[in-house]
């Protein structure tokens, strides 16, 4: 990487000590951008300069989901965001609206994970047991697994509840991450938790408070469609109300094989867990 | 559980609305004639055909307005209080535009009721 | 020991949208404003019209009352609120049920969002809108 190749960019970060600062304000950083570099990578060049600059990333690589921020006014993730594709010589980097701000750029996400969780994010099945011990795998078929997997990529980096404009006002509104998530497990075949969720999702903090402005889903950095998700769970719950949903029994547990071992094939170890 | 269920009357109400609003904006704007002056008024206001749809569409569009409206208000996030006094203002006032269109339509069959159209 | 947090919350600025805002997003806004415009029609027509159970003196007199320059621009632009309005609500009607916005499918980038899959209805909800608005303006100050 020659000299030549670099072009200098602003970095317009937004800056916020609770110690010491009453409103957070704006510093700017002068950036020697080099092809390739990300937003996450200016960072850590503005950070030689100025140490005291706070903010989460982990993976680097668009997995974590630990480095959403407002950049050049829309919500994605810092790693994942080239300087080259923002183009300007001026870039601004913010802290994730709709999030209280902790310090600089760190968004206060304990909200967020608290409503996920009220939206029961896991398997309920009645075979406790089996879920507790399991013996075997469940069954199911690759139809019914892409009724839910594209949901299952969620990375909980909250960009779609920092794009969603009824977050933006309302502070009982779930969000499109919990949301799509509760549709996740509903939709999924080895799940049979829909009517303990129900009762959330048809309150004040379920899907009604979306009118698709589809913000969620053109910001999201893994393609998870948070807004489909919402709409199709609409439908769900819509068609429960005027009982009409079908009903499915979960994903039975896998018979065990019955085929005989061959003789020169050992047994399996013994467990060493459970 | 409430949500749920109001949301899904305000979609079942777009359906009426569509019909019988459709209905109205032809017979207004599409069908030529002057429909406002007194003669047309009349002959409308004297058929219980009539006076039947505009109940269901007065219902159905109060019912939806007000609905969206709360749904507004609501999103601004206010405290409890103020949640329930929208709520119930709303409500009331939605109640009583339905009573009083309603009276306005029974009142205008008057003696020489028609059932057609 | 917790230090504070400063609040940012978008607030009405965050219905608005900012910078990048997509086209739904201003539909959605739109049909917010023209339903206001609407339901404020609405209950005004609700007590002109009622008139007509007083008498034909009544009527002439309501008529009378919202007769004039402001009230025809006022009635033109609610029925371009109108227009607007049941386009978008009929589209509404489909994707908020959960149809024509696609299946469930592996994110591939770029990634087809349920936006895009109906962005052919949005616009085509505005074109529809414009013709009706167009031609409805002209029967009501160019035609008879």
């Amino acid at each position: 990487m020659t000299a030549s190749t670099r072009r200098e960019v602003i970095l317009r970060v937004r800056r916020f000590d609770p110690e010491l600062d009453a409103e957070p304000h704006w510093e700017d950083h002068p950036v020697q951008a080099a092809p390739g570099m990300t937003v996450l990578d200016a960072l850590w060049q503005v950070k030689e300069r100025a140490p005291t600059l706070a903010w989460r990333s982990s993976c680097r690589m668009g997995i974590c989901g630990s480095c959403g921020m407002l950049i050049d006014g829309r919500p994605r993730l810092a790693c994942n965001t080239q300087l080259s594709e923002l183009g300007t010589g001026l870039v601004t980097v913010a802290p994730l609206p709709n999030f209280d701000t902790i310090k600089d750029l760190v968004p206060d996400l304990g909200p967020m994970f608290a409503t996920h969780r009220e939206m029961r994010p896991y398997l309920i099945r009645e075979d406790s047991g089996e879920q507790e011990n399991p013996t075997r795998e469940y069954r199911q078929t690759p139809q019914e697994l892409e009724r839910y997997l594209q949901f299952s990529y969620c990375i909980k980096c909250g960009c779609c509840i920092a794009a969603c404009p009824t977050v933006a006002t309302d502070g009982v509104y779930a969000g499109p991450m919990p949301l799509a998530q509760a549709h996740r497990y509903d939709n999924d075949s080895r799940d049979d938790g829909f009517a303990s969720r129900r009762d959330t999702l048809s309150s004040e903090c379920g899907p009604w408070r979306c009118h698709f402005a589809g913000e969620c889903s053109q910001v999201c950095p893994k393609g998870v469609d948070p807004a489909k998700a919402i709409q199709l769970m609409k439908r769900d719950l819509v068609l429960d109300l005027l009982r009409l949903r079908r009903h499915h029994d979960p994903a039975p547990v896998a018979a065990a094989p019955h085929a005989k071992r061959r003789p020169e094939i050992p047994e399996a170890p013994p467990r060493t867990a459970g | 559980m409430r949500e749920r269920s109001l949301w899904t009357l305000s979609i079942a109400s777009t359906g009426v609305i569509v019909v019988l609003l459709g209905v109205h904006m032809t017979l207004m704007h599409l069908m030529g004639g002057e429909p406002l002056e007194w003669g047309s008024v009349v002959q409308r206001m004297r058929s219980v055909l009539f006076a039947t749809t505009y109940v269901l569409l007065l219902g159905a569009a109060l019912y939806h307005g007000l609905y969206g409206f709360r749904n507004i208000l609501l999103e601004l996030n206010p405290g409890a209080t103020l949640r329930r006094a929208t709520n119930a203002v709303l409500l009331a006032g939605g109640l009583g535009l339905f009573v009083f269109g309603t009276w306005a339509a029974v009142a205008s069959l008057g003696t020489g009721a028609t059932f057609g159209g | 020991m917790t230090a504070r947090t400063h609040p940012n919350r978008l607030g009405l600025r965050g219905w608005i949208g900012g910078r990048n805002a997509g086209f739904e997003r201003w539909l959605y806004l739109l049909h917010r404003i023209s339903g206001l415009g609407l339901l404020a029609y609405f209950v005004m027509h609700i007590f002109v019209t009622s008139a007509r159970a007083l008498g034909p003196e009544s009527w002439v007199q309501a008529m009378a009352a919202v007769s004039g320059p402001v009230f025809e621009i006022g009635e033109y632009l609610v029925f371009a609120a109108f227009a607007f309005h049941a386009v978008n609500g009929i589209r509404l009607h489909f994707v908020e049920l959960g149809f024509l916005i696609g299946r469930p499918i592996e994110p591939i980038y770029p990634y087809a969002t349920s936006v895009g899959r109906q962005r052919w209805l949005s616009m085509t909800v505005l074109a529809v809108a414009f013709v009706i608005v167009v031609f409805g303006g002209y029967s009501f100050f160019i035609a008879g």
